[in-house]
């Protein structure tokens, strides 16, 4: 099988919270100095996925894209560590300041580039945007049937039989190949690479497409082609001030706050 | 400015979906006069029309074929995109379900757009459309318009109000074809053990996390959740504990999981990380219980203790059970 992960490479999101600062004049997350950009947590829960059902199948190659500045290299080459083939980045002035459908809309360009794709598997939501919409735009691209939000996906008899995770439950669908699939934190840890996968991944092939390499025209990429415009980035307005409850026992401590919650009639 | 708006509304027990009713009253504000048109697809379609008409609806597309009472993405994207043809709307309205997940970002797609996920606020201003929605795991706010028609949004449960019931207000019933062949079938569902009283819908939500450090510290906050009574007290659990196996992930509550709004949240050894409180910051009251005076949780707490739950859960039992007598 021929299984492709689309992997981000996004600020930090475990970045605390008092860190983090939006420059309102160019609506822009203000990189925080010492923290490093990361491949975003369900890319690399995709790329579990993509490699167990490799380890199952045998025979199969995993090509991992990402579309982003010449940094996102080092999203790629994890994910190569972890024991994907090859890397794909998508990489031009042109895709830059793109939204969810530009970038839909190149990762399909490239997945109907590399030709014999079976599945492709992505995160849930990038870790940035929080949109959760490139997934089912890929699928909707290329035509494929999508099974989003999947906590276990295995290969059976050219189709793929994937676990999803519902609001109250779980549900198994059955979903003919190709396919795409996109993944939630409860299939498990990702795989951490061993200092020898990552020398190895340093060497693996990583192509740069740009748009003209897919065959598309600038407008209908990065910010000429977006949809949805950004008009402003705030950050949310902080709460009052707590009221901590002290005691010299915990059992007062306990008394006080029951009484407080008591006397503003919460409880 | 009138224009035509269509919400893709859901059923619950054969009933209109309570976000549905939601996001008629958003409908009705948005389309100053224009179309409020309503799909409603599964057991039920016709009888909920009815309803979905006192909730602001003017035109309800229905179908009452059962295979849509299991959601099947080929198949209600094919019964939505019949409606988008009839109705050719300016604004597509979906609850940030399950449902609204799938098909929001399909239908978009299928019109060559974006849409624009999880909004909390969606205004018609003087300059057009503007939704505005968590980014960053809720460290941002971010606020959209849209370049191409129509607007697909997708909207956050509780966002919104429904309006009041417009008792004996009728509109047209347009029918909507059955469901077509899905290219997924669904194998299997098991639902999580429901033990009556919903997260979302209760008004105390008692929260542990990982600093609970054992999944039986979930004992003592079920304990706490007793004393405050089981009618009105559910339990939740940050995502660090849901991974660690200690509680079922139905019951994880934030950004990718519940958004619950109670009147009171109690954070129990929960360190208050942006994407936990994406989905708790809309309770009215948060009482945070933590060892450590640094975390984030205090920020968007009313009260707080800080000490080790160990210590402080038994004693917080003994005394709401003291103030109940
Ligand atoms: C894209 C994305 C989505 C996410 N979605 C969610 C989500 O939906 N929900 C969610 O919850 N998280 C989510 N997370 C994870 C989130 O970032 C945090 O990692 C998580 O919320 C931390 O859980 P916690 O507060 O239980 O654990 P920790 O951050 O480890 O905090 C434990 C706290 O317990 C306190 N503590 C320790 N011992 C005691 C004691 N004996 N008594 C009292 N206090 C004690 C500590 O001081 C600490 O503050 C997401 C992350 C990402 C990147
Ligand atoms: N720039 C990108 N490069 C590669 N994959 C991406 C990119 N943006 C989004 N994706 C994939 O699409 C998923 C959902 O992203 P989003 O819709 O932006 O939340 C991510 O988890 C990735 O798998």
């Amino acid at each position: 099988m021929h299984l492709v992960v689309c992997a981000k490479q996004i600020p930090d999101p475990e970045t605390p919270p008092s860190a983090f600062k939006i420059d309102t004049v160019a609506n822009a997350v203000v990189p925080v100095p010492g923290i490093s950009p990361v491949l975003s947590p369900f890319d690399a829960q995709a790329a579990e996925a993509a490699l167990r059902i490799k380890e199952k199948v045998g025979e199969s190659k995993v090509t991992v894209i990402s579309l982003g500045k010449e940094s996102a290299q080092a999203a790629i080459k994890q994910v190569l560590a972890m024991g994907a083939d090859e890397g794909v980045l998508l990489n031009d002035d042109a895709f830059e300041g793109g939204d969810s459908y530009t970038t839909a809309h190149a990762l399909a360009a490239a997945i109907k580039k590399l030709g014999d794709v079976d599945a492709v598997i992505c995160g849930r939501q990038a870790a940035d945007w929080d949109m959760g919409q490139v997934g089912l735009g890929i699928a909707e691209e290329l035509g494929w049937p999508g099974a989003i939000v999947a906590k276990d996906v295995q290969a059976a008899d050219g189709a793929l039989l994937v676990q999803r995770v519902l609001l109250d439950g779980f549900e198994t669908v059955r979903m003919p190949l190709p396919a795409v699939i996109t993944v939630s934190n409860e299939l498990g840890d990702p795989r951490y690479p061993k200092l020898q996968q990552i020398m190895q991944a340093a060497k693996k092939t990583v192509t740069t497409w740009t748009a003209a390499d897919l065959g598309l025209d600038a407008a209908s990429v990065g910010k000429a082609g977006s949809r949805l415009r950004l008009e402003r980035l705030a950050q949310p307005e902080a709460g009052g001030a707590v009221q901590i409850i002290e005691g010299d026992t915990p059992e007062a401590q306990a008394q006080a706050l029951a009484q407080a919650l008591r006397d503003a009639r919460i409880i | 400015m009138a224009q035509d708006v269509l919400v893709i509304g859901e059923l619950a027990g054969g009933s209109l979906a309570a976000t549905t009713k939601e996001l008629l009253g958003l409908a009705t504000r948005l389309a100053e006069g224009g179309m409020v048109g309503v799909t409603l697809a599964g057991t039920g379609a016709q009888v909920a029309s009815a309803e979905a008409f006192e909730h602001g609806a003017t035109r309800a597309f229905a179908s009452d074929d059962a295979a849509y009472d299991v959601f099947r993405s080929d198949q209600w994207v094919a019964a939505a995109e019949a409606a988008l043809d009839l109705a050719a709307p300016a604004v597509v309205l979906i609850a940030q379900t399950m449902v609204g997940r799938d098909l929001g970002p399909r239908l978009a797609f299928r019109h060559g757009t974006a849409a624009a996920m999880d909004c909390l606020r969606v205004e018609q201003t003087a300059d057009g459309l503007r939704v505005t929605r968590p980014a960053y795991g809720g460290n941002a706010l971010a606020t959209y318009s849209f370049a191409t028609s129509p607007a697909v949004v997708t909207v956050r449960a509780k966002s919104q109000e429904a309006l009041n019931l417009r008792a004996g207000a009728t509109g047209e019933v347009v029918a909507l074809p059955s469901a077509s062949p899905s290219r997924t079938e669904v194998v299997s569902r098991d639902a999580a053990a429901s033990d009556g009283l919903q997260l979302q819908d209760a008004p105390i939500v008692v929260c542990g996390g990982r600093g609970l450090g054992d999944p039986e510290g979930f004992r003592l906050v079920e304990a706490l959740a007793d004393a405050l009574g089981r009618d009105r007290a559910a339990v939740g659990s940050s995502r660090a504990a849901c991974d660690l196996g200690w509680y079922p992930p139905s019951k994880q509550v934030g950004l990718t999981g519940k958004v619950v709004t109670p009147d009171l949240y109690i954070a129990i050894g929960v360190s208050g990380a942006s994407q936990h409180m994406a989905g708790c910051s809309g309770a009215k009251n948060i009482v945070a219980i933590n060892r450590d005076r640094e975390a984030n949780i205090f920020k968007a707490a009313r009260f707080g203790i800080v000490g080790d739950y160990k210590v402080m859960l038994p004693a917080l039992i003994e005394a709401i059970k003291a103030l109940a007598k």
